[in-house]
């Protein structure tokens, strides 16, 4: 056996080397990244627009499906009547988000940190998550005098089981051999919950949260339904169901529309939040270079 | 400096040790062992044999069924650093952070101890990915973090669990060689897990051959070869002798396991 010596590879003087695969990728990149933006925008301007001639092609009155144009005007002529709609709702889904987070946590923590605890409230959790909301929200409108802290309370039914469900299972999916080198330093209750679990939970709890802000839209929409119906003048849900009750069909459409925007918003705020909180070490937020 | 074989001061000894799980599975069956300061134990055998399992009884993981476990001068939390087969990091936290966890843990800032990460992780050479989280790492350079975390405090005692299983071998050639170096600069003892004859005999000045079903110790094989061990160890007469006495020792407790 002998080993021959290679001679050395010259080394690269031609600068401007291009790798043909490499290029069209980042062409290819570059054109996903502007179709991202324009393709939906384009989507809807085609929406509008065939949704505007299927309405003045046809004739359709307004009080069977508005125009865009109709919609449109609502928006602008009852922002007065709105836009403080919209900030009840606003406020009531936040809160109840808020609530959610800190029941949900906390109980969370607890069921961790003590089986007892959560043998004992578990089945109750998952009691208060499968009763369907609209069944409880008329009982809780007799017992609460409130109507804005009995729609609250609806709304936070719904949100709150996501978040605890999925904190709980990310409180216990920290590295088993983590765990022992905790052990093993003697870590404290608090050190092995701060410093461990804590951050093992952490996209766990951010997939809850994304569900949960989404619930918690819909359970303040149901409950303004079912409370709002009295005459209290809740949010955006109120005032969708008084305008068909007028046949204001301009001024329903304008409503709803106002509600899916904030679905989005939340949507897209609980998204930038997990975003920014994983991008560094997470695999769901890691970009994979080939 | 390490002291020669016979030397060495007493560090911790296991006394008749058994253990059984439930279901009556005996994993250590009558293990004695005493460790001395400066020893590189490793502990060869099939799999079954109990050898991660006096590892865990070592670490205070578990307890034992029967016998003591006795350290000279008593136990402290801080004699104790271990490296797992996985290397086991944090993902959340950078590579200087990982290194911090035990002095975290016992409640010093990360200021107090910056020099000590900073010495270790030079030592390991990987001063240059201070900040870089574990996922930027390749396989063996998070295996040298987590080595630079068991080691940041200067324990008494380092436990490997089959640390270089998973490397490659030309990584598992190059830490092999580095983790000789850093235990004479630590001056730690090391007990070793590993079912590698090649990887022993390099390593170790000492091998308990285990065999399983019970897991029970039935050979000692001293590797008197001194320390510093270069690469021309792995070639020499010598490494093959201690190798064939080895792989004898491992024959002979899988034959009796079988």
């Amino acid at each position: 056996m002998s080993i021959t010596e290679h001679a050395p590879i010259p080394p690269q003087t031609d600068t401007d080397v291009v790798d043909v695969e490499e290029a069209a990728r980042a062409r290819q990149d570059k054109i996903n990244g502007i179709a991202k933006w324009t393709l939906p925008s384009l989507m809807m301007a085609l929406t509008l627009l065939a949704w505007h001639l299927y309405v003045t092609l046809n004739n359709i009155p307004h009080y069977v499906l508005p125009g865009p144009l109709l919609v449109g005007q609502s928006i602008i002529e009852d922002w007065g009547l709105l836009w403080p709609a919209m900030q009840t709702t606003g406020r009531l889904t936040l809160l109840a988000l808020l609530f959610a987070i800190i029941g949900g946590v906390a109980l969370a923590v607890a069921f961790t940190q003590s089986k007892w605890a959560e043998m004992s409230f578990f089945p109750y959790a998952v009691i208060l998550q499968v009763t369907p909301v609209v069944a409880i929200a008329p009982l809780l409108q007799i017992y609460v005098d409130s109507a804005f802290v009995a729609a609250l309370l609806c709304a936070w039914i719904v949100a709150f089981f996501p978040i605890l469900s999925n904190t709980t299972i990310g409180l216990k999916s920290a590295d088993h051999n983590l765990q022992d080198l905790f052990t093993i330093y003697g870590a404290s209750r608090w050190q092995r919950l701060r410093y461990l679990s804590a951050p093992s939970a952490l996209p766990y709890f951010l997939a809850g949260l994304r569900i949960a802000g989404g619930l918690a839209l819909i359970g303040a929409v149901v409950a303004e339904f079912v409370i709002g119906r009295a005459g209290t003048g809740l949010g955006l849900a109120s005032t969708l169901l008084e305008a068909s009750y007028r046949f204001n069909f301009g001024r329903l459409y304008a409503a709803l529309i106002l509600i899916s925007l904030m679905g989005v918003m939340i949507f897209a705020a609980t998204s930038l939040i997990s975003h920014l909180l994983l991008r560094k070490w997470h695999e769901s937020a890691l970009k994979r270079d080939t | 400096m390490t002291l020669p074989l016979g030397q060495r001061a007493p560090l911790l000894s296991m006394n008749h040790i058994e253990k059984t799980f439930a279901g009556n599975v005996t994993a250590l069956r009558d293990m004695s062992l005493n460790v001395n300061e400066g020893d590189f134990l490793s502990l060869l055998g099939p799999s079954g044999c109990g050898k991660s399992t006096a590892l865990r009884l070592i670490a205070g993981l578990s307890h034992p069924t029967r016998g003591r476990i006795e350290w000279q001068g008593g136990k402290n939390k801080d004699d104790l650093g271990i490296v797992f087969q996985e290397p086991t990091l944090m993902p959340w936290a950078t590579v200087a952070q990982n290194v911090w966890l035990p002095f975290r843990l016992r409640g010093t800032a990360f200021d107090a101890v910056k020099n000590d990460i900073d010495e270790i992780l030079k030592l390991v050479g990987l001063e240059s990915f201070h900040d870089a989280y574990p996922r930027e790492l390749s396989g063996g350079m998070k295996m040298r973090v987590a080595i630079a975390r068991a080691m940041v405090t200067k324990p008494r005692l380092i436990l490997m669990d089959e640390p270089f299983a998973a490397l490659d071998e030309i990584t598992r050639f190059k830490l092999n060689n580095d983790l000789l170096a850093l235990k004479d600069a630590i001056g730690c003892t090391v007990i070793f897990v590993t079912h590698s004859v090649f990887e022993s005999v390099f390593l170790s000045d000492r091998i308990i051959v285990m065999a399983a079903r019970p897991g029970r110790v039935i050979h000692e094989v001293e590797v008197d070869t001194p320390y510093p061990r270069s690469e021309a160890f792995r070639t020499s007469a010598e490494y093959s002798a201690h190798t064939r006495a080895t792989s004898d020792a491992l024959g002979e407790a899988i034959g009796e396991a079988a």
